[in-house]
């Protein structure tokens, strides 16, 4: 069993639509959204939810107004500006839940025990069926934190599907950029594609999601998505990867059928029959060959 | 005005309305500001190509031992919240990865044998662009705790007339960072069932926080109609539209501004910001 996890630095260069093909063109395999904070497979893939839990990043502090002295102590320890005096007449305390990161730091300053602590639901994640196959999905709550433990989650349940039903291929669709979330999804995978554009926005950027997957020491390979608006930028990109050691698995050509398979809710590949579906297979071929 | 231009959804197009608005706001001869809060994924400077005048290292606390004092009770791997500290026969061992700097295992610790020491994190660049201050951060390579540097940049910012923050994307940790404290967050998106699914959730995180927000489309003709629709059921104004254009993509991938390239799109912005400052005044909670 082989985890491939798409991700992109740059936001926006196709990471979905290209897992979304692969469920398509993959045998044997579970499917697992790790872009928690917007999750945006679902509208593909069409899951049925079969199973649902709730997920909590953590615990949360919450200040219960009639045991309060006013003393000020929690406000004074917290470093994360997350307690505030909403009102002008007296000096309690409220927690804002957004900015609390739960360390629990204004609980034990408290001479009173007038702060409780409990674990916060900020999330769902769920297991569903979809034609393609199992999907693990999630999402998290409103201005929630925390998404790498989410990401988690998802990711060692899909494993756990991949191993009880003997599949070939866990496919990850990961998050932008280089932080929590990204690392989280890729940690200990066999795989990293990193999706990328011929522009100069999509080049830096990639330079900086390949050096994350070296960091972790992940073999990765870089596809470049709407290649043809750019040619030149395309074939630095290329030639800088390869002097990175960085195997490239295809490029893909610029086709409007990709936001029009989007609009129809189905992958690419089973939308048109076109030269963006070759250039989607040969990449899929690739990244196949590139496992080992 | 302190200004967040945010997305649900990645490569929408922040970072062109960012650098755009901010290049057009300065040849109005405002007294304006750029902030590429996008630490994970920085690319403002692409297009402004700023003259950097100064670099500042951002660190978090992290907490060190001193082991002579130690007498391995345990109180600070009991404290800590995030598992960054287990005692193991009575040695500390640090997960710094997995420290949010919140100081419980410093303040709790009987012995006073924790102090704190600044683990870099990532580093705050400042200059000028043609016209205006430039600042960006850069989260290091293989770190978690992109707030602390976007944090970093905004506190670099400090005051101006106009101040303009180019945010990282999606709705978590990061880009609560970077929009709170804001005046107006543009929400900017794609007409495509991804665009609307992401902008329903970055419209929930402007609510949650409480701050007035309205919608940039993007290659606004490229999908259907269901953001637009989205838009007028919830009443949430769209205040800019930009045509898909293939001379905007070209200009874009090599790094090139909007309005060199598409000189008309300086007056859709000057346009945009007018309609920002009317919905702000107006805008009840």
């Amino acid at each position: 069993m082989k985890e491939i996890v798409v991700i992109s630095g740059k936001g926006g260069t196709g990471k979905t639509s290209l897992v979304a093909s692969f469920a398509a063109l993959a045998e044997k395999k579970v499917l697992a959204d790790c872009d928690v904070d917007a999750a945006d497979l679902h509208l593909v893939l069409n899951p049925k939810i079969g199973y649902r839990e709730d997920f909590s990043g953590g615990k949360k502090a919450k200040i219960i107004t009639e045991e309060c002295i006013e003393c000020g102590k929690c406000e004074e320890a917290c470093r994360f500006e997350a307690i505030y005096y909403p009102d002008s007449e007296n000096e309690i305390p409220c927690v804002n839940t957004i900015f609390c990161e739960g360390c629990g730091v204004c609980v034990r300053v408290c001479p009173v025990e007038a702060i409780s602590f409990d674990d916060a639901v900020n999330g769902e994640w769920y297991i569903s069926s979809t034609h393609y196959g199992p999907m693990v999905h999630a999402r998290l709550g409103m201005a929630e934190g925390n998404s790498g433990k989410l990401v988690t989650i998802v990711r060692n349940k899909a494993r756990e599907i991949a191993e009880k039903e003997n599949l070939d291929f866990i496919i990850v669709d990961g998050s932008p950029g280089i932080g929590c979330p990204v690392i989280a999804s890729i940690a200990g995978a066999d795989l990293v594609l990193v999706v990328t554009e011929p522009t100069l926005s999509g080049q830096h950027d990639l330079l900086r999601a390949s050096e994350l997957a070296a960091h972790f020491r992940i073999p990765t390979v870089i596809c470049i998505n709407k290649w043809d608006l750019n040619p030149d930028i395309a074939k630095q990109i290329e030639a800088e990867a390869k002097e990175r050691g960085i195997k490239d698995v295809g490029r893909i050509r610029y086709d409007t059928a990709i936001t029009k398979a989007q609009i129809m809710r189905t992958s690419v590949v089973e939308y048109t029959g076109g030269a963006v579906s070759e250039d989607i297979k040969q990449v899929w071929r690739n990244t196949i060959y590139a496992l080992g | 005005m302190k200004l967040a231009i945010a997305s649900g959804k990645g490569g929408t197009g922040k970072t062109t309305i960012a650098t755009n608005l901010t290049a057009t706001l300065a040849d109005m001869g405002k007294t304006v500001q750029l902030l590429d809060c996008d630490v994970e994924e920085p690319n403002c400077h692409i297009f402004l190509k700023p003259r950097l005048e100064s670099s500042t290292i951002i660190t978090t606390p992290l907490p060190e031992v001193d082991e002579e004092k130690c007498t391995g009770c345990g109180i600070c791997a009991e404290v800590c919240e995030y598992g960054a500290i287990a005692v193991v026969k009575g040695k500390v061992l640090i997960f710094p990865e997995l420290c949010h700097g919140c100081g419980a295992c410093e303040m709790f610790c009987p012995e006073d044998a924790i102090t704190e020491i600044g683990r870099e994190v990532g580093i705050v660049e400042e200059g000028r662009a043609d016209g205006f201050r430039f600042i960006h951060g850069l989260l290091k390579i293989g770190e978690l705790m992109s707030p602390a540097v976007i944090h970093a940049v905004k506190v670099a910012g400090g005051e101006s007339e106009i101040v303009i923050i180019d945010s990282p994307p999606g709705t978590s940790c990061p880009v609560i960072e970077a929009v709170k404290g804001t005046d107006f967050v543009v929400l900017v998106t794609e007409p495509t069932p991804f665009g609307l699914n992401d902008l329903q959730l970055a419209v929930g995180m402007g609510r949650v926080l409480g701050i007035p927000f309205a919608v940039a489309i993007n290659r606004s003709d490229v999908g259907n109609n269901d953001v637009k629709e989205y838009c007028q059921r919830e009443k949430i104004d769209v205040i800019l539209e930009i045509p898909d254009d293939r001379k905007i993509a070209e200009a874009y991938s090599r790094g090139e501004m909007i309005i060199s390239a598409v000189p008309n799109y300086r007056e859709l912005l000057e346009t945009c910001w007018e309609r920002i400052i009317d919905i702000h005044q107006n805008w009840e909670s």
